[in-house]
């Protein structure tokens, strides 16, 4: 394989769409994560909440930092298999030429 | 309540029954997966076989254990809301194993996450790193496995400690030695089924005495132990503590061996991203069925009964399978508790015997020059000492506090492991020093804090105070790691390496070469 063929510019663009996406995707779930064990050390009685007869805020927010984590990883697999792996291939389509 | 009858600790005819017919079964399969297993990647890979769909099974297989089932679903019972808070911890970190490091670890490696840290790095000096902290996170997480398997099998059929061991040990040497990867899979995939499918048909039974509404169930807790049980308590008390147990957690997922090695087993990059997607969408699944059964044991068994059989709860789930669907079901329960335990066993000694033999045999003795019979032949003895280790190590530890080995493998995954990966796939200036002194840091201190921590200084070794205030060090050694890292590079640069990131980038993104 002779890299001197490489789209330099174009692979420059696909390593740094990759590491956008994945770092933005890594800080969100960061955020979410963090954001919720803080919420608990510091303001625990904002998730104790009722807003049910007994049923309180901390469980729908719970469930919803799990799927969350599920939303997340399915959004980037999308993104991964379809978009970036599209302009891979065109790179590699182009190295061959 | 404690006119409460339970067949629990008595030997069970159902369970023995399900059990041997899971093990005859999945010797059944070892011994097709033999067939099939010749050359080192059949034995450490599965040949790359595997889809994504299968592989994200066998992910959660190897993740779902009999600590976080019965383990948690106790805690829920017990506590509350504070179990869910735990199972969140243990599910975040798999989005950061899909963002940061599927696909380089798919592109670059071969068969550990050694071979993606040495890529372009000395080998010697990081594959003996490499190894000590792949080794160490196997070994603390085996005795975690080995004594919780000991002391459960005990408390649900009556079954001496050691014949509970000696079983789990030999039957994972089966598996291990003679279907390698591929055997190893089919069980983990069996035992996630299993383990999913007994999961949900508890919840089902559980929810039909609740109109199908967790509103109901959750208001029939709050009715019997107090509204507190649906508020957060006192786990997260500390907030640093809590951060640091966190940080734990999340890259501490992403720095465990046996789940890192199942990456090399699909085909490629796509189908491992798939895999992590699917294994975050079972785990996730599995955490809210353990979230409704601790609260239908709460309700439907009883706080009461359930400390009676076992202080830390762990008998929730058991018991709340008895009362919902008798001995029969109790029995089945039991029993993929057990296949559960000897799966996850199973996936830690491959990851150990691949780290013998490809990473320290093969790269470091012999210099990368073995033929391929000889690399597998290496493992398979790997695999019979690491088996009968494991089994040694469950004995020596009988009846000791061994809890918080889990949190001390999580801690050097994510300290020793983890930041020199992540540096060496984003870093081009990465020199063999720099990854050497983040293994060596990120490992040392995570042991050493632990030690000092509460959790061994006064839990285990008795004093008063621990010297070290937190009960997890990841907040302190997983920064140190990646600060030893950055030093070392500066301070002896590698110049060869960094001209080899280019080459290290085109495999990495493009996927071109990989194995």
């Amino acid at each position: 394989m002779h890299h001197g063929k490489i789209d330099q510019e174009a692979f420059k663009g696909l390593v740094r769409k990759k590491w956008s996406v994945s770092l933005s995707m890594t800080a969100l779930m960061l955020i979410i994560y963090f954001g919720f064990i803080l919420l608990l050390a510091f303001n625990r009685d904002v998730l104790a909440q009722k807003i049910g007869e007994h049923m309180t805020l901390g469980i729908p927010v719970g469930l919803a930092v799990i799927l969350s984590a599920c939303a997340l990883t399915g959004l980037y697999v999308r993104w991964a298999n379809t978009t970036y792996d599209r302009t891979v291939n065109d790179i590699i389509d182009k190295m061959k030429r | 309540m404690n006119n409460f009858t339970s067949t629990i600790g008595q030997p069970n005819a159902m369970s023995i029954a399900f059990f041997f017919v899971f093990v005859a079964f999945t010797l059944v399969i070892t011994y097709f997966a033999a067939k099939k297993s010749k050359t080192a990647s059949d034995f450490y890979a599965a040949g790359r076989s595997v889809t994504g769909f299968q592989n994200g099974l066998a992910l959660a297989g190897d993740y779902m254990s009999a600590a976080s089932f019965l383990g948690i679903a106790g805690l829920v019972a017990l506590k509350g809301y504070d179990g869910l808070i735990y199972s969140i911890g243990f599910l975040v970190g798999w989005p950061l194993i899909m963002f940061l490091i599927a696909e380089p670890l798919r592109n670059l490696g071969k068969y550990t996450f050694a071979d993606v840290v040495a890529y372009r790095l000395k080998q010697k000096p990081i594959r003996i790193a490499a190894s000590c902290g792949s080794l160490m996170t196997v070994c603390f997480y085996l005795i975690a496995q080995m004594v919780g398997a000991g002391s459960l099998v005990n408390l649900m059929f009556g079954l001496p400690y050691e014949l509970a061991v000696g079983i789990v040990g030999v039957v994972m040497i089966m598996y291990v030695l003679f279907g390698g990867m591929l055997a190893t899979t089919w069980v983990q995939i069996i035992k996630a089924v299993l383990l999913l499918g007994g999961a949900s048909v508890m919840v089902f039974m559980v929810m039909a005495k609740f109109n199908f509404n967790p509103a109901d169930l959750f208001s029939a807790a709050a009715a019997k132990y107090g509204q507190k049980v649906l508020e957060p308590g006192g786990l997260v008390s500390n907030p640093w503590d809590a951060l640091s147990l966190g940080i734990a957690l999340m890259f501490g997922t992403a720095g465990l061996p046996h789940i890192l090695m199942r990456f090399y087993t699909v085909p490629d990059a796509e189908q491992a991203r798939k895999s992590v997607f699917y294994a975050t969408g079972f785990i996730s699944y599995f955490y809210i069925l353990t979230f409704i059964i601790g609260f239908g044991a709460m309700v439907l068994v009883g706080q009461d009964v359930i400390t009676h059989f076992d202080k830390g709860g762990n008998m929730s789930a058991l018991l709340l399978a008895e009362v919902t669907g008798g001995t029969m079901f109790l029995g089945f329960i039991a029993a993929v508790a057990f296949a559960t335990i000897l799966a996850v066993v199973a996936g830690l000694t491959l990851a150990g015997a691949a780290t013998f033999s490809h990473d320290l045999y093969v790269n470091v003795f012999r210099s990368g020059k073995t033929t391929e019979e000889e690399e597998v032949k290496m493992a398979k003895r790997a695999t019979m000492v690491l088996g009968l280790v494991a089994m040694g190590l469950g004995l020596a530890f009988k009846g000791q506090n061994v809890a918080f080995m889990v949190g001390l493998a999580f801690a050097i995954a994510a300290s020793g492991n983890f930041p020199a990966l992540l540096m060496s796939i984003l870093w081009r200036g990465m020199s063999t020093a720099g990854a050497t002194a983040a293994i060596a840091t990120g490992s040392v201190l995570a042991v050493g804090l632990i030690l000092i921590s509460p959790t061994v200084w006064v839990d285990v070794l008795g004093f008063k105070a621990a010297i070290f205030p937190w009960k997890n060090p990841a907040l302190i050694s997983m920064p140190a790691a990646f600060f030893a890292g950055w030093l070392g590079s500066v301070l002896a640069p590698d110049a060869d390496a960094s001209a080899r990131y280019e080459d290290q980038k085109i495999r990495n993104y493009l996927g071109v070469g990989v194995e």
